[in-house]
């Protein structure tokens, strides 16, 4: 399964290579949840706060599904 | 030695001294400005007359030794943009310089009448009144520049010629560490109201005041202490953190992939061009451009002293001398997504220019995204739209009409989709995709404002809880609860940004009450904060009601009911008797 992955801010150290505005083309096996994908990739579990998919609220337990869009973010706010 | 209200009347240029009534012994920054306004202004005055008046408070804490980034300064009376009661709040210097010479507040009133312009300068013996003509007509970083020649680290609060020319839409300046004019009281049009009492600049010396009395030093440290270890922890906040790395445009990429960053005139709540005006782009440029010596690029800067947290930058151009600070998210959207432009000089240009004339950021985003609706300009025209802002510098009629914000400019070009409520545009959160930013935004007494009430927090960030943006389900209650604790903490003196980590962080939220406790001698816990904060909101409610204000002033855009906004395809759907509901409590008493 095919799926696009974005890191925000802070977490954007974990992708050095990755360009502002780049998203990481990534393929998964059937089932892998977002928790699955954030180990993956070596994103401290702590410093996710919010996970998106499909530009909406998630969880990390959901399952992946194929063309999705996953973003993961860390502690943000402002004004 | 107790604080002291100072009134400076401009009639007949003469400054008295006076206690600080009962009534107000409890209050300070916003509750001050607003308890002021409440009290002395009549609510149907014309904003632009003399019946108006300006009211300057720093918080409780502002002007205590090392108390962190509690440098705000409260700007308060009646809005020529909104016509309903305003208090828009600054960092830089000046907060702690007026505590520093033992005021609560200061009252400009009246009007002079030969038509004169002003420098009042305020030191421990006085007011002196300046003529002003030597600084008519100039801009805010003119303006700065020559009054430090003169009056060397001082605060230095100003009005472009925005604010002389009384637009709707005028700030009002205060200088930052560095004496540049980036710290706006921007929102409501209150530089319009301190230029129509004649008054240019204030500078402020507060070089042996008396200082802020602490009444109970014990409690003081121990809740700064709790405060201080709360931001420092806070991964937002801390050192390396989220906001000092990015500063507020760190938000830019989320909002957008939450299909909330309202783009070309609230028309989509995607904007292509997102990651190009982003903070990780800030960051980017900010690095890229360093130079060997004389480099003045930089992130994790601090607009006031004692500032922990350091969310604000100085954007560079090519050969590393600054644009301007703050290039921020509300300036990055407003300048940029919302008028399709995602060129970050551009914005950064456009953004010295609304410092220099003396304009709020967000209001002329959206006159200018208004009018490229309106045909005025093609939305992306970077270089296009940076020429408007010497159109208002020069007082042309259609820099008068940009001037007025976004309603007059609608009407001007002929549009319908007008992103207003109760006159003042909104920032940079879509409503239809954030649904409690938009119960904010509809019921606050301050016209469209994020700051007001920031669900943001739970419903994007995940700070202080978790709820979905886009379900209308508990939205009235939790943007009540926001809005009072944030009427309370823009009376503290400390910046709003404490809120993030007080929000997760317990001891943070005692510590910031105890601080206030600390230095009032009032008996407030965590527990007040809610309560006191609904004081304050009642007062700014009724003076509203006494300006005319029915129900129907809390209403979300017609446009907003019926055009479906992308990506989600949704539309604004809490209904009226919901938002009603905010602030059914003033009347009933529940």
């Amino acid at each position: 399964m095919h799926v696009e992955v974005r890191l925000f801010a802070t977490l954007r150290r974990c992708a050095p290579a990755l360009g502002v505005g780049e998203s990481l083309k990534l393929t998964v096996d059937p089932g892998t949840t977002i928790a699955d994908l954030r180990d993956q990739l070596g994103l401290p579990p702590e410093e996710v706060r919010v996970v998106m998919r499909n530009n909406l609220q998630a969880d990390l337990n959901d399952q992946i599904g194929d063309g999705d869009r996953i973003a993961f973010v860390p502690a943000i706010a402002g004004g | 030695m107790s604080k002291k209200i100072l009134r400076i009347d401009m009639t007949h240029r003469k400054a008295t001294y006076e206690e600080v009534p009962k009534k107000w012994a409890h209050w300070a920054g916003r509750a001050l400005t607003s308890a002021i306004t409440f009290d002395e202004v009549e609510p149907t005055c014309h904003p632009l007359g003399p019946n108006n008046k300006l009211a300057i408070a720093p918080g409780w804490v502002t002007g205590t030794p090392a108390s962190p980034s509690s440098g705000r300064t409260s700007f308060g009376g009646k809005s020529p943009l909104t016509g309903g009661i305003k208090e828009s709040n600054a960092g830089g210097l000046s907060g702690q310089k007026i505590a520093g010479l033992g005021l609560a507040a200061i009252i400009l009133e009246g009007q002079p009448e030969d038509g004169k312009w002003t420098t009042l300068v305020l030191t421990k013996d006085g007011v002196e009144f300046k003529d002003a003509s030597d600084l008519v007509g100039k801009g805010m970083y003119e303006v700065d520049e020559l009054l430090w020649e003169t009056y060397p680290d001082t605060a230095v609060i100003g009005i472009g010629q925005a604010g002389e020319m009384k637009l709707s839409n005028a700030g009002i300046s205060v200088n930052d560490t560095e004496n540049r004019p980036g710290r706006y009281a921007g929102r409501g049009g209150m530089g319009a109201v301190m230029g129509a009492r004649g008054v240019k600049a204030i500078v402020i010396d507060d070089t042996g005041g008396p200082g802020v009395e602490i009444a109970d030093k014990e409690l003081f440290d121990l809740g700064r202490r709790k405060l201080t270890e709360s931001i420092q922890e806070h991964d937002l906040t801390k050192k390396g953190g989220g906001l000092p790395s990015y500063g507020t445009a760190i938000l830019v990429n989320i909002i957008n992939e939450a299909g909330g960053l309202p783009t070309r005139n609230f028309s989509a709540g995607q904007f292509e061009g997102a990651a190009k005006i982003s903070g990780e782009a800030i960051a980017e440029v900010v690095e890229k451009r360093r130079t060997n010596g004389g480099y003045e690029g930089m992130v994790g800067h601090k607009c006031s002293p004692g500032c922990i947290i350091g969310c604000s930058n100085v954007y560079p151009d090519e050969e590393g001398k600054h644009i301007v600070s703050c290039l921020e998210y509300e300036t990055a959207w407003a300048l940029g997504a919302n008028c399709g432009i995602d060129d970050l000089d551009s914005v950064a240009r456009m953004t010295r220019e609304c410092n220099d004339v003396g304009v709020d950021t967000i209001e002329s985003g959206n006159a200018i995204a208004v009018a490229m609706d309106g045909g005025l300009l093609k939305f992306g025209d970077g270089e296009g739209a940076l020429k408007l802002f010497d159109e208002i510098r020069r007082g042309t009629p259609l820099g008068r009409i940009l001037g007025q914000g976004v309603e007059a400019t609608a009407k001007a070009f002929g549009v319908h989709r007008v992103p207003t409520v109760k006159g003042q545009s909104m920032p940079a959160y879509e409503p239809r995709a954030i649904k409690g930013i938009g119960v904010t935004y509809a019921t606050t007494p301050m016209g469209a404002d994020h700051t007001a009430g920031y669900t943001i927090a739970p419903e994007i960030a995940g700070v202080g809880g978790k709820v979905d943006p886009l379900s209308d389900e508990g939205k009235a209650d939790l943007s009540l609860t926001f809005q009072a604790a944030t009427a309370f903490i823009d009376s503290t003196g400390y910046c709003l940004f404490i809120a993030f980590p007080i929000l997760d962080i317990a001891k943070g939220w005692a510590g910031m009450a105890e601080t206030v406790a600390g230095v009032t001698g009032m008996s407030i816990t965590g527990d007040d904060v809610v309560p006191l904060g609904k004081g304050i909101l009642k007062m700014e409610r009724l003076f509203n009601e006494g300006a005319g204000f029915t129900p129907e002033a809390d209403r979300m855009p017609e446009f907003m009911r019926y055009e479906k906004l992308p990506p989600h395809d949704v539309v604004w759907t809490i209904k009226d008797e919901e938002l009603d509901k905010v602030y059914g409590w003033v009347h009933n008493g529940s």
